[in-house]
């Protein structure tokens, strides 16, 4: 029994920093999909090097860094808001069992709503504007931050806020580097999960009520049937996520569980 | 500067149902002269940690009074609890800095050299022996000069001579640092070796059912004679006064072989 516990994170551990193990698969999925289109050889599945091609064109006349950049701006702006308001919102309510009892049932609402409602109603109330797009995205992910922080605000030990009340520690820093970092577990999974939601969801908006950025170009592809582009857009799309993973997450998260190793 | 006076008339806390519970302390009266070191003994159950709270300013919800000469604002209370209680997210270093008004490390450092832990200013605490995060945690309580330093407990569980040499490290500093000192422990030969005066605690409600001082000249060790021969006058003389106390601790020391008189 415990060797096999003892072995376990290890293992799970070495699985990332296995990237020759990362590049094959990667290749054999790239050979799959190139394999698959020419059996099919149509034109609803273009192959790698048809949209690796029309990915260069893409960029090359400038419009692709264009749609991306605008769509990552609307990304950046809703998920702060989220982030934000989520986290206020979750730590209140982990912290009182009134407050967490009040906001409860809203909660519930908010959770169920279909994203799509959200961002009609948000297109029909404010108008088809840049704030309708923002705020619509925001009011979806909110409600998932707030149960994962409350989750974590709930959790926090007792034992150490009182070390700090007892030393008198002034707020700012008993909240800096006493109660925060208890949240920081939380908040990483809170981004994580909030990133990948919320792209999705601006994609949506954008097709909706927008004139410019990467949901609108599909739609505009949907609608010429150009699947080829709709590919290369997604590529490079999700390119610009793992992207912001390994470069701003990962380094965030290993920085801010450094004390963990 | 003439000490600490505590009167707790009363101290009840209240029952999950919101109705007033048992009292954890009823007329509860004892003096601390400035500067002295004073263990406080009794029972587990007796309110020993219940006390300290109040004094420390943790829980103020108690009818009588704490008189401490310094005002409310300017007190500086020295806390060591019964587990280390560092932040695991900080290092050695930081968790001192932590509680320091002005954040500047020179104070702390010295401190820390001091006793021993200039090796591991930068280690995080889950890299430390409990014996070496209790020496932190004592840093922790002696770095902010207290006027009031509150100890609960902090050398159970550890080995005899790992407790024996943090009871000589409390006394260094102590010696260095004159500051009143309130000691709590269920560990009588632990009183005797630390204290200027012993105060007995009844079991819950508690009340001070006897004081005396410890005349005996230090250093004392846990396992000396005279420690040893004044431990068991003092059982002799008021069999009654450790009828509530934790035996096995009591029992665990070096007469554990020796036949009784």
């Amino acid at each position: 029994m415990q060797p096999a516990i003892g072995r376990l994170p290890g293992r799970l551990w070495r699985w990332p920093s296995g990237p020759g193990l990362r590049a094959i698969s990667l290749v054999l999925f790239v050979a799959l999909w190139a394999a698959i289109a020419a059996l099919i050889d149509s034109r609803v599945l273009p192959g790698p090097y048809a949209v690796g091609r029309s990915l260069v064109g893409h960029v090359a006349d400038g419009s692709l860094p264009f749609h991306i950049s605008v769509t990552l701006a609307r990304v950046a702006a809703s998920f702060f808001l989220a982030m934000v308001i989520g986290s206020a919102i979750g730590i209140a309510m982990g912290r009182s069992r009134r407050v967490d009892a009040f906001f409860d049932g809203w909660l519930v609402i908010g959770l169920n709503i279909p994203a799509l409602v959200t961002i009609i109603l948000c297109y029909v109330w404010f108008g088809l504007g840049e704030v309708a797009a923002i705020v619509a995205v925001a009011l979806n992910k909110i409600p998932t931050v707030v149960v994962t922080i409350r989750e974590g605000a709930r959790a926090v030990d007792r034992d150490l806020l009182q070390v700090a009340q007892a030393f008198r520690v002034p707020r700012r820093r008993r909240f800096r580097q006493v109660y925060l970092p208890q949240l920081y577990p939380y908040l990483m999974a809170s981004a994580r999960s909030g990133l990948a939601l919320i792209w999705k969801i601006v994609l949506v908006v954008e097709l909706l009520g927008r004139s410019n950025g990467v949901g609108f170009q599909l739609h505009v592809f949907f609608q010429f049937f150009d699947i080829t582009s709709i590919l290369a857009y997604t590529l490079a799309f999700v390119a610009v996520i793992l992207l912001i993973e390994v470069f701003i997450l990962r380094p965030l998260e290993r920085r801010l569980s450094g004390w963990r190793s | 500067m003439n000490g600490l006076d505590i009167n707790v008339r009363r101290k009840i806390y209240a029952a999950r149902n919101g109705s007033p519970g048992p009292a954890a302390l009823s007329g509860l009266e004892f003096h601390i002269p400035e500067g002295q070191l004073v263990c406080l003994v009794g029972p587990s159950g007796c309110g020993k940690t219940t006390l300290l709270n109040l004094i420390g300013g943790l829980d103020s919800d108690f009818d009588g009074e704490i008189a401490f000469d310094a005002a409310p604002a300017d007190r500086r209370i020295g806390y060591m609890f019964q587990t280390p209680r560092l932040m695991p997210w900080l290092t050695v270093l930081d968790n001192v800095r932590l509680v320091l008004d002005d954040e500047t490390d020179a104070a702390a450092r010295r401190l820390l050299v001091e006793m021993e832990l200039g090796d591991v200013l930068d280690a995080y605490p889950s890299q430390l022996s409990g014996g070496m995060q209790r020496r932190v945690a004592l840093a922790r309580a002696f770095a902010i000069e207290p006027q009031l330093l509150l100890l609960d407990e902090p050398f159970v569980s550890l080995d005899a001579p790992i407790a024996d040499r943090l009871r000589t490290a409390l006394l260094d500093l102590w010696k260095s640092r004159p500051t009143t000192v309130l000691f709590v422990t269920h560990d009588l030969r632990e009183a005797l070796c630390l204290a200027d005066r012993i105060v007995f605690l009844s079991a819950g409600p508690g009340r001070v059912v006897h004081e005396m001082p410890v005349l005996l000249p230090r250093p004392r060790h846990a396992d000396d004679a005279a420690v040893e021969a004044a431990r068991r006058r003092l059982l002799a003389e008021r069999p009654g006064l450790l009828a509530g106390l934790d035996t096995a601790a009591d029992s665990a020391g070096p007469d554990r072989h020796r036949a009784v008189p």
